[in-house]
């Protein structure tokens, strides 16, 4: 093999391992990403039913009725609330009030099944994509950066 | 006074590191000698003021100085000392100093232990070092000040976030900057080689022990930070293909491929070109995982709070660094002379293919990781890739690769038998069709996939043996005469039998965690029990118990096998009172390499409590490959021929011929 040859060979083998590659993000890509929602984007999207998402708000409070392992409670942002269900055991930090993230299938426009829900880990923040949706909604308030601690309170 | 101490402290660490990132440069440019040995002195000098700094917040934490922001918010006075100790690094500010401090004792022990390197090169090396510290002691005085004071100092502190207030703190940070900032060795070496515009097989040679350290450290972190998190979080998962894990996992991805393309370089002198830049990616990734980690444009529990200011800045070190490298790559990298040339099939050929698989994999993990951020800042909407894309992707990529992983060590240099490779590997072949064969007939239930990825990693670890086997020639001599061949063998060829070998041990692990996992959620009553695989788990009943700052409800489990007892476990939740958070302790209960894991979710009316129980086969295989892979690059390091440092050129031949 001269040393073109040999070269051909190599580019030959990385452009194949890149093209597969490419085809499996690409298909992936498709296939394997959740969209985040608030609940107004639920209803302004008309997100079908069944549609995977990721829906976030805070939990309503008043609105979370637990049963040993069935959940269920209200997330809002201020504007529209959706009522989801979950079977399991809910995060240490979720409590109404709280920002919640909640990944599973939409029933319909008012309903939502969750099969993971998400709260964070350290009990002063809200989740980035919750806080964005509340400010959208104009539901942000000065106490939730007040929570957000540390920043707001450097002399 | 102690506070303004460390703040000072750093202060001068910066000038120094000002000093050192010029004066050596104009020095090597000069051929002057007095001018160079400035970084050794200055270097050393840098790592004294940084411990300085480091020692004053760590007292700061110790004494509970509550008139100190930093302290304020993170400390509790009643908080065990070894998590006031940890946590000087279990927030923002204090783990960017723990960054530079680990930064500048790379520096110092290039200063120490450097006598072998060329006086230029050593110069430029430490130079550049210094650059990437001066750029993040900036960036810690002007935004993240760990030494700030309150104008009132309040009685009690804000306590540190209660999932961290473990021993995995202690562990998981260090171990994993230590990998993280250790590649920026390698990088300045790349640079360094860069402005010289030289380069030859004994550079590798030098990279290549630092390169192995930082590519340990950051295993052994990686997979701490993994185990810490399985227990930890009370999901009983050890990997989340969470952006921030990502973070970690590419610099390993490009450690990984690094390793190999600078033995290439280093037995060949081939590749020279794409190691550079393999050391340069290398690096650019762990600041890009800084960036993501410490930025906040991810949430998660490496994130602590947060402001922009910081993301920005971050970002201008990394645009300066990774940009400024590459365009000095692009300018210099042509005068490099290319080296050795060698047929596709070699030892050469099989190491350029792990690269190719490596860095592929690696842009699929980065594609993944960025392809969220970049979509929400082009169209605002909000996606989140997890695990479901990871594994169609980045699995079937390792696939191939570890197929090929046994037949690399297997391959002469330059001109390769695959064929004969393949006969000798016949052994392994075997075990692996055994391993799926007895994994059909034995376990029930599972993935159709899983028996034949488990007969890939018996492959894979039966495999690596072969190579040593091999070498001693076994069973082809005499045993005593293959046993004398054996001893005979360099430590590297151990190291990397053990590395590999260690791969295959982890792959199994992953299979059986994730393949065969049982998991039962149930809400249960005191005396009730259930069924897991062949386990009986009955609760107890619950009791609360003070804890040194907290409160916990622990709950009792009785595990029974065939009737017998085995064990009993024992979970609790924790509530801590300073921050009103609860966590929950999982428990676990070992039974050879699997565990039956359970945690709590919340006590209902009447002692009814929910439980989550799992049994995970194998899990603990996860672990203990990683930790083989790294005994096995702590032997390769050992390795004689790292130690004595780079021979003369000409004696080169002959060390190659010995092998």
């Amino acid at each position: 093999m001269t040393r073109k040859q040999r070269r051909l060979v190599l580019i030959g083998t990385g452009l194949g391992v890149l093209a597969l590659a490419a085809v499996l993000v690409l298909s992936a890509l498709r296939d394997s990403i959740v969209f985040f929602n608030s609940p107004t984007d639920v209803v302004e999207k008309q997100v079908k039913p069944g549609t995977r998402i990721r829906l976030g708000g805070l939990v309503q409070p008043g609105s979370l009725d637990r049963k040993d392992l069935n959940a269920r409670f209200e997330v809002t942002d201020g504007k529209t609330a959706i009522q989801v269900s979950y079977t399991g055991i809910l995060p240490d930090l979720f409590r109404e009030g709280q920002g919640v993230i909640a990944e599973g299938t939409l029933i319909d426009g008012k309903a939502f099944r969750a099969d993971s829900v998400l709260a964070k880990h350290d009990e002063t923040y809200m989740p980035k994509e919750v806080a964005d949706a509340l400010k959208k909604q104009g539901h942000w308030k000065e106490d939730y950066e007040a929570k957000g601690g540390a920043t707001a309170q450097k002399p | 006074m102690i506070a303004e101490i460390g703040h000072y402290a750093l202060v001068l660490a910066l000038g120094l590191a000002l000093i050192q990132g010029s004066v050596p440069v104009v020095g090597a440019r000069l051929r002057d000698r007095a001018l160079m040995d400035v970084a050794d002195i200055s270097a050393l000098a840098q790592f004294a003021f940084v411990a300085i700094s480091f020692a004053a917040l760590t007292a700061l934490y110790v004494s509970s100085d509550f008139s100190v922001l930093n302290v304020f918010e993170n400390s509790h006075s009643a908080k065990p000392l070894i998590y006031k100790l940890t946590g000087v690094w279990g927030n923002h500010e204090g783990s960017m100093l723990l960054w530079v401090l680990i930064l500048s004792i790379f520096g110092a022990f290039v200063a120490m232990f450097g006598s072998n390197l060329p006086e230029t090169l050593r110069a430029n090396v430490l130079a550049v070092q210094s650059w990437i510290a001066a750029a993040f002691y900036l960036f810690i005085l002007f935004t993240s000040n760990p030494f700030a004071r309150l104008p009132q100092a309040p009685a009690e502190g804000r306590d540190l976030n209660p999932i961290l207030q473990d021993i995995g703190l202690a562990v998981h940070p260090p171990l994993l900057y230590l990998g993280y900032v250790g590649f920026s060795i390698s990088f300045s070496f790349a640079v360094a080689a860069l402005i010289e515009g030289r380069i030859d097989a004994a550079w590798a040679r030098w990279v290549r022990p630092w390169t192995l350290a930082a590519w340990m450290f950051l295993t052994l972190g990686i997979a701490m930070g993994s185990y810490w998190a399985y227990y930890e979080l009370g999901w009983g998962g050890w990997w989340f293909w969470d952006p921030v894990e990502n973070a970690s996992l590419m610099p390993w991805i490009a450690g990984t491929a690094l390793l190999h393309s600078a033995v290439v370089m280093e037995k060949r002198d081939a590749l020279k070109v794409w190691t550079v830049l393999l050391s340069i990616l290398t690096f650019s990734l762990s600041l890009l995982g800084t960036f993501l980690v410490r930025s906040g444009v991810l949430t998660s529990v490496h994130t602590f709070a947060s402001d922009p200011t910081r993301g920005v800045f971050i970002l201008a070190i990394l645009v300066v660094f990774i940009g400024g490298a590459l365009a000095l790559y692009a300018w210099r990298a042509p005068l490099l002379k290319r080296g050795g040339i060698f047929a596709p099939v070699s030892r050469e050929g099989a190491l350029v293919l792990n690269n190719l698989l490596l860095t592929t994999a690696l842009a699929t993990v980065f594609v993944g990781t960025l392809y969220p951020l970049a979509l929400e800042a082009l169209t605002g909407d909000k996606i989140s890739v997890g695990a479901p894309f990871f594994n169609a992707t980045f699995g079937p990529l390792m696939v191939p690769l570890l197929l090929a992983v046994p037949f690399g060590p297997l391959l002469a240099w330059k001109r390769g038998d695959l064929l004969g490779a393949a006969q000798r590997l016949m052994v392994a072949f075997g075990g692996g069709l055994v391993a799926i064969a007895v994994t059909f007939a034995v376990v029930r239930g599972g993935p159709v996939l899983a028996p034949f990825a488990i007969g890939l990693a018996a492959y894979v670890m039966i495999g690596a043996l072969v190579d040593l086997a091999e070498r001693a020639q076994l069973l082809r001599l005499p045993l005593t005469t293959s046993l004398r061949r054996m001893r005979g063998l360099p430590r590297s060829a151990f190291g990397t039998a053990l590395a590999h070998f260690g791969l295959g041990v982890c792959l199994l692990g992953i299979v059986g965690e994730s393949s065969y996992n049982a998991e039962q959620i149930v809400a249960m009553k005191p005396g009730q029990s259930v069924t897991l695989r062949d386990y009986n788990v009955t609760f107890d009943g619950l009791v609360s118990r003070p804890g040194p700052n907290y409160r916990e409800l622990v709950a009792r489990f009785v595990v029974r096998r065939n009737g017998d007892i085995i064990g009993t476990l024992e979970p609790s939740k924790r509530s801590f009172a300073a921050r009103g958070m609860a966590t929950s302790e999982a428990a676990l209960l070992t039974r050879g390499f699997s565990q039956i894991y359970i945690s709590l979710g919340d006590p209902g009316a009447d002692s009814t409590i929910s439980v989550r129980l799992y049994h995970k086969p194998l899990v603990l295989l996860i672990w203990i490959g990683s930790v083989i892979m790294v005994l096995g690059g702590a032997l390769s390091l050992s390795d004689r021929r790292l130690r004595v440092g780079a021979p003369k050129p000409a004696k080169k031949a002959a060390l190659q011929a010995a092998e």
